[in-house]
């Protein structure tokens, strides 16, 4: 049941770091310490808790700085030779990570999983943690997913996605995205995206935090990875933390080969200073995390409580003057206080859910009567639903103007991706959008 | 890390790579507290022990014994080199690393590009080998010369071939001064075009500078720091033009202008050396800006141009410096992006900024600024944290932007002029080698690369539809 880290590129890197800060943090005086900590960390000769992590970049600078700062904080580190840099970089270009760095480190890249993956008593799957603008994580990242599903065939491998800010961190962002996530779809066994813009609004709107820097951003992801991945009672686990928590989560939520992407919220979120003052309770938190899932609202505030759910011989395809978000199955994890009291039965209302599963095959729930990070309770629900669709559909339109005019594609071709690469990526993502677009 | 090697061609070349240098020994002098010799110094600086054995070179962590630079300096006459050989520079060069001959090239591109080319090809390949060799992960070549000479133009324009030929995966940033209007030497329109028609097709990205914007900006710094306002002290060493606090002593002219060039340098590679939240790489640079393989040409502003003295500094100043970055007065050539089309744009921030400022800043400026239809959101930006010496926060902006058309259409123009008379064109045809189709082919391309400009140009007015995308069988 531990969950082996590959961190790709600078975002990669950065995420993870904050995700390990969290979940160590988050375990430490708690029952599920133990079990926490087996999940994500081994301990070394020395008696240190070392991350199961590898480390993967083409510059040297993000990964020695993260090395430093683990080894600094005296809690947790990262292994001596987890890690693996080259000096260039990807320079921003996907099929520079994907034809000429992923190819030439394969075997490098190979052996550090694997000495991992064997360190393991259980594993309990790969979580491959990148970004999709940039050309290391992206691009390479796409590749070294290809070579562990070839080795790991049998494995639960999990992506996680960050995906940039829409006004432009990186020009050619909407082309490296595009061809991740058409590569990546056949490949991982499920999405789970954070978009930065998400988690930025998060950071001002309701954590108040004036100077936002990519740190605070980073630590809203973790936070919500984290309160997915540490341990909890699922409807399979008989009374025990779950041995297989990405196994469930898989088969909970990507049940169908076209419907692999994952969103996630998580609430309450609040600056800390303010936790001691709110009280919170279960009908309240599920009351607004359903109509978020309704209203497609990615954080607890301005939501839309206008929308509701269409009647049920009502169904259509058509999307004018509805802006209801259909869900294809939901994951509901529940952390806190009297979490057995909680009442969700608004979950299972079929009437969120689209027609061809029933409701209850579509809900699922896990528990820990544990708290998370400070908070007395959380709720954290991750979605495979329409919810990502319209930046999806922003993403490949933006790119797919940029193609129509050649621009950026010699860059491209000069390491060995054709216009006809491009074409097929299109091909996969439009039908991927079609698919969500017709959930009904 | 990666490192970088630059080719200085010409007196002009050779004056700005030396302000280069020095302000490049101040700011790792500022930031490197340790005297250890460290990998950002090591982008720009070979560690030599002159006691140990072969060449004695140390690598990284060890303490500083003598840095050399990573560069090459050519040029066709002595008194330059010679000037840094005598200098406090003295120290940073070796002599491996000059080539000089005694007479010049005569304000002649011929000269410099064909006689001098072939005849020190040998020599300079292996200056610039040996350059290369020294290197761990050699990523870029910046090559520094004015456009206007001989040397610096003709010669310098081999030698980027040269780096094409031999060093084919090796990015070629290209610093180009090009004369003003008013420039003294006669035959500079034909040389900076010649020079031009290379540029085009053998460079990866080209900085054109023009000196009429530097006088223009050293003369505002210097309103600036005599005017008698109160509080309007300018911190010492702030300004973009001061070299105080390096090795060399009382300034010389041109130093000034010099200086923003060697800033400019300087804070293009910052992100490359320094750590940051958001890194940008050299080689990112040519990938996000240079959309279609000839339209390479990046306008280069840097903000701010002074600090005061001031030590609060409310966050009004900081927008301050994103606004001023658009601005007609801090651009590097007399061009006015605002009111032409940018293709793409990179922001490379430097200091104390965080993610926040940079985004609510873009979000500010973004509505007045024109894009092109398929780029609308074609911003890369990068956050360095460490600031350059004397400033708490600084901006480089690079903008891809149809401003340029203006720029070299005059240029077209005053060759046109001698041209059409065909003055002085027996200079160039008396050089072996030379003949006329240079000319016109030189022009042709010219006009071809303005065309480019221009057709992308017309689709500002224009509200281009989005491309039909695939539709999916359902």
């Amino acid at each position: 049941m531990s969950v082996v880290t590959v961190q790709l590129g600078q975002c990669g890197n950065q995420v993870a770091h904050e995700l390990l800060d969290v979940v160590w943090s988050d375990a430490q005086k708690k029952p599920s310490r133990a079990a926490s900590c087996e999940r994500f960390f081994h301990h070394n000769t020395h008696g240190e808790l070392v991350a199961r992590a590898v480390l993967i970049d083409m510059e040297p600078k993000v990964i020695n700085q993260s090395l430093s700062r683990a080894a600094k904080c005296g809690r947790w580190r990262y292994g001596e030779d987890s890690h693996f840099s080259q000096k260039q970089g990807s320079g921003n270009n996907w099929a520079n990570g994907y034809c000429v760095h992923g190819p030439r480190h394969r075997d490098v890249v190979e052996e550090l999983v694997r000495r991992e993956v064997e360190r393991c008593d259980r594993l309990a799957g790969l979580l491959a943690m990148m970004s999709v603008a940039g050309g290391t994580g992206s691009g390479v990242g796409a590749y070294v997913t290809q070579c562990l599903r070839d080795i790991y065939p049998t494995s639960f491998i999990l992506n996680h996605l960050t995906w940039p800010y829409r006004t432009g961190e990186v020009i050619v962002q909407n082309y490296n995205s595009v061809l991740t996530l058409a590569h990546l779809y056949q490949l991982s066994d499920a999405i789970l995206v954070h978009e930065n813009d998400t988690a930025h609004r998060i950071c001002s709107q309701l954590l108040n935090i004036k100077h936002i820097s990519f740190s605070d951003v980073n630590k809203v992801i973790a936070h919500q990875l984290g309160s997915v991945l540490q341990p909890a009672l699922t409807a399979d686990s008989h009374g025990v933390y779950s041995r297989n928590p990405l196994g469930e989560l898989v088969s909970a939520l990507a049940c169908h080969p076209e419907y692999k992407l994952l969103s996630m919220c998580t609430i309450p979120q609040m600056p800390s200073s303010s936790i001691a003052y709110s009280t919170f309770s279960w009908p309240g938190l599920l009351k607004h995390l359903r109509q978020m899932l309704i209203s497609n609202t990615k954080m607890e505030e301005g939501i839309d409580w206008q929308v509701r759910p269409p009647a049920g011989s009502g169904r259509s395809t058509s999307l004018t003057g509805s802006s209801f978000n259909t869900s294809l199955a939901n994951l509901l994890i529940l952390r806190g206080k009297d979490v057995y009291s909680a009442e969700t039965g608004g979950f299972e209302d079929p009437a969120l859910y689209t027609s061809w599963l029933s409701s209850k095959e579509a809900f699922s729930l896990w528990k820990s009567p544990v708290s998370f990070n400070k908070y007395e309770k959380s709720a954290t629900l991750v979605s495979n639903s329409q919810a990502l669709l319209s930046p999806l559909d922003d993403m490949v339109g933006k790119a797919w103007n940029m193609f129509a005019s050649r621009a950026y594609i010699h860059q491209y071709m000069k390491y060995g991706i054709s216009e006809e690469d491009f074409l097929d990526s299109f091909t996969s993502l439009e039908q991927v959008i079609s698919s969500y677009r017709q959930l009904c | 890390m990666t490192q970088s090697v630059v080719v200085q061609v010409g007196q002009c070349g050779n004056q700005v790579g030396c302000r280069f240098w020095d302000l490049a020994l101040r700011e790792h002098a500022h930031v490197n507290k340790k005297g250890l010799y460290d990998e950002a110094l090591s982008s720009f600086f070979r560690n030599v022990d002159s006691r140990k054995s072969a060449g004695g070179a140390c690598g990284v962590g060890g303490r500083i014994q003598h840095l050399k630079a990573r560069a090459v300096l050519v040029d066709m006459e002595e008194g330059v080199v010679k000037e840094i050989l005598q200098g406090p520079l003295r120290e940073v060069f070796d002599s491996a690393q000059l080539l000089t001959d005694v007479s010049g090239s005569g304000n002649n591109w011929a000269v410099g590009h064909m006689t001098y080319g072939s005849a020190y090809r040998e020599q300079i390949v292996d200056k610039l080998r040996k350059a290369a060799e020294h290197c761990d992960c050699l990523q870029c070549f910046f090559l520094i010369h004015s456009m206007g000479g001989g040397t610096g133009s003709g010669l310098g324009t081999s030698v980027l071939s040269l780096l094409e030929e031999e060093f084919p995966d090796v990015c070629r940033i290209v610093t180009s001064i090009y004369p003003s209007a008013e420039d003294d030497v006669i035959t500079s329109p034909y040389n900076s075009i010649l020079a031009m028609r290379e540029l085009t097709e053998h460079a990866d990205c080209v900085l054109p500078v023009e000196n009429q914007s530097l006088v223009d900006i050293v003369n505002k710094i210097k309103i600036m720091s005599h005017s008698a306002k109160p509080g309007s002290v300018i911190k010492r060493d702030s300004t973009v033009i001061s070299g105080q606090g390096g090795l060399s002593g009382p300034e010389k002219p041109f130093d000034a202008m010099n200086n923003i060039v060697a800033n400019l340098l300087l804070n293009i590679t910052s992100s490359a050396r320094f750590e940051g939240s958001l890194n940008m790489d050299l080689n990112e640079i040519a990938m996000n800006l240079v959309p279609f393989p000839r339209l390479h040409y990046l306008v280069p502003s840097l903000t701010p141009l002074y600090t005061l003295a001031d030590v609060s500094v409310p966050t009004r100043r900081l927008d301050q410096m994103f606004s001023d970055a658009f601005s007609k007065d801090h651009q590097l050539i007399r061009a006015d992006p605002k009111h032409s089309l940018y293709l793409a744009c990179a922001l490379m921030v430097r200091g104390n900024v965080q993610v926040s400022d940079l985004r609510r800043n873009i979000e500010r400026l973004r509505p007045s600024l024109p894009f092109v239809s398929w780029n609308q959101e074609g911003w890369k930006t990068s956050l360095c944290s460490v600031p350059p010496v004397g400033h708490s926060h600084s901006l480089l902006a690079l903008a891809n932007n149809t401003c340029v058309k203006p720029t070299f259409m005059e240029l077209r123009e005053r060759f046109t002029k001698l041209y059409r008379k065909k003055a002085h064109l027996h200079h160039y045809l008396h050089v072996e080698g030379m003949e006329q189709s240079f000319f016109s082919e030189a022009i042709d391309s010219l006009s071809s690369l303005i065309e480019e400009y221009h057709q992308l140009d017309a689709t500002k007015a224009r509200l281009i539809p989005d491309a039909p995308r695939l539709s999916i069988a359902t």
